[in-house]
């Protein structure tokens, strides 16, 4: 057995498992906790494919950005497992159900494994061309070049998608002290201290 | 390979972090005690000074003195997770320096990708910070965790333009390709801290907010929250904190070494300085950046929370998305874009 296989084994096993106790964990934290391990795995697999720059971003965006903002709001927000849990039997159908329905999915993608070549090998032809490119260089070729107005109009659909969650959440509620970082910046002292002579045992008007 | 072959490599691999770590651990030792040398200097103290001669040995015995005092697990504490945080944190922070290139081909690992490693790795960091937060089971250590949080998830955004901008102009994301590129006849004039100077002082900044330094060390603020997130850490597990803290401190200057500040090349591009080693020109610049991050540390106060929210996604934001584009463009218009 060469040394890739024994990692590949190691990263899948790793996954697998820690994937299963993501929906196993009793505590919420501990199953992000889970996720977490998943995800870096998952990019250690990605390294073994030579996919390595998909490996870092992958790190970056779901471990670095988005797992933060589950774990923070998984602590704040302080579930009662044993609660959710109560209407388990009743939704066990559905649940099952769902599953049924992606198991069989999923065999049917894996069992016709090739189901036209040509179109599975077509978007693929321009990065074979060039060999001795890393994994950044072909991939800014094809999404910046190739493919650079599908990618323009992705980033116009996120775009839509953050204001559209901005405007959802903005209230401009009146009576909220707000900081002017200008006026702030601009007081000086003479704006806010008055420094005066006082007369001993007179005192002054304030 | 036959397995004895795989067998040489992982030894070799081994032998290699091993000397790059305890070195690395030594210079540590050295940088907390110039650290809080300087600080003393600003204030006009002495600093540590009794514990060897002019207190060379006082890391080693604040060392000794954390090992064998009584690790204290508090009751409510998640008692795993507690444990599991600062080994996450300390672990992170030396694991970035598998890629670093401290000369000429010195890196143990010189991947393709290795500027997105560091990213993704300082990214991490702030599990360490979350999970000690929240299993010490405390208000002060939690609140710490959620700064800490939000803190590193917004300068990493103004940090990423800024090594974006640094890729633009290098053409890569080897590590080791990023020193060449700035390997040209002018020599400190032809590093990227004159051609991108905003850009290094954005640089400059977040990584002081990303490894929780002052101004920006909220998350540990003593004289609000105690000291955040590890007030319910003693002995080894506070030990392995402070250590990963001056890890990712020292990683965040050899990172600006590498990106601004020409890595391993001699600063005056001609005889005798080119045959200095590179080992120490790197060195000299690390240490140069963090005197820097000492001084700032004694200078400045510590910023407001919202002072320091509104720095991150209202200056350093936009300025750092405006300059890629300017960058960009400066580059593809005067044909100076590698590889066009």
């Amino acid at each position: 057995m060469t040394a890739a296989a024994a990692f590949f084994y190691l990263f899948a096993s790793i996954t697998v498992a820690s994937g299963f106790m993501v929906i196993a964990s009793r505590n919420p934290v501990a199953s992000v906790l889970f996720l977490i391990l998943a995800f870096v795995n998952a990019a250690g697999l990605f390294v073994l494919m030579g996919a390595e720059f998909l490996a870092m971003i992958l790190v970056v965006v779901y471990v670095g950005a988005v797992a933060v903002l589950f774990l923070f709001v998984v602590m704040m927000l302080d579930v009662d497992f044993a609660e959710l849990r109560q209407g388990f039997q009743q939704y066990l159908p559905i649940g099952a159900l769902i599953g049924a329905i992606f198991l069989v999915e999923i065999l049917l993608v894996v069992g016709s494994w090739s189901i036209d070549p040509g179109l599975v090998q077509a978007p693929l032809g321009n990065v074979a061309a060039a060999e001795n490119l890393t994994n950044a260089q072909a991939l800014g070729r094809v999404i910046y070049t190739d493919y650079a107005y599908f990618f323009q109009l992705a980033g116009l659909i996120l775009l839509v998608a953050m204001i559209g969650a901005i405007v959802l959440t903005l209230r401009d509620r009146p009576g909220v002290k707000r900081q002017n970082i200008a006026v702030q910046n601009a007081r000086t002292q003479a704006m806010a201290v008055e420094t005066r002579k006082v007369p001993s045992r007179q005192g002054v008007e304030v | 390979m036959t397995s004895l072959e795989i067998l040489g490599t992982v030894l070799l691999i081994v032998l290699k972090s091993f000397v790059l770590l305890s070195a690395l651990l030594v210079f540590i030792a050295y940088a907390l005690l110039a650290d809080r040398k300087i600080w003393a200097a600003v204030q006009l103290r002495r600093g540590p000074n009794v514990v060897g001669p002019f207190g060379l040995f006082q890391s080693f015995a604040d060392l000794i003195k954390f090992v064998i005092k009584e690790p204290v697990i508090p009751a409510g504490a998640n008692k795993a997770i507690y444990l599991l945080a600062p080994l996450v944190f300390a672990m992170l922070a030396l694991s970035s320096w598998a890629v670093i290139p401290l000369a000429d081909g010195w890196a143990i690992a010189d991947i393709n990708v290795g500027i997105t490693y560091i990213f993704a790795i300082s990214s991490l960091g702030v599990y360490g910070v979350i999970m000690g937060g929240w299993a010490s089971n405390s208000k002060y250590a939690f609140l710490g965790a959620l700064r800490s949080a939000a803190q590193m998830i917004s300068y990493e955004v103004s940090l990423g333009f800024v090594i974006i901008c640094v890729l633009l102009c290098a053409g890569s994301l080897n590590l080791s390709r990023i020193v060449m590129a700035q390997d040209t006849s002018l020599g400190l004039f032809g590093w990227y801290w004159l051609w991108l100077f905003p850009m290094f002082v954005v640089f400059f900044v977040s990584a002081l907010a990303e490894t929780n330094r002052p101004p920006f060390d909220l998350p540990e603020a003593e004289s609000e929250l105690v000291a955040g997130y590890m007030v319910e850490y003693s002995s080894t597990p506070y030990l392995l904190f402070m250590l990963g803290e001056y890890v990712a401190i020292m990683s965040m200057c050899a990172l600006g070494t590498i990106l601004f500040m020409g890595g391993w090349l001699s600063p005056i591009p001609f005889a005798p300085f080119t045959w200095v080693p590179g080992v120490i020109w790197f060195t000299l610049k690390a240490s140069f950046l963090f005197f820097l991050f000492a001084m700032v540390k004694s200078i400045v106060p510590r910023y407001r929370y919202d002072q320091l929210m509104r720095l991150g996604w209202k200056v350093f934001l936009p300025i750092s998305l405006v300059s890629v584009v300017v960058v960009a463009f400066v580059l593809k218009l005067t044909g100076l874009a590698p590889g066009a």
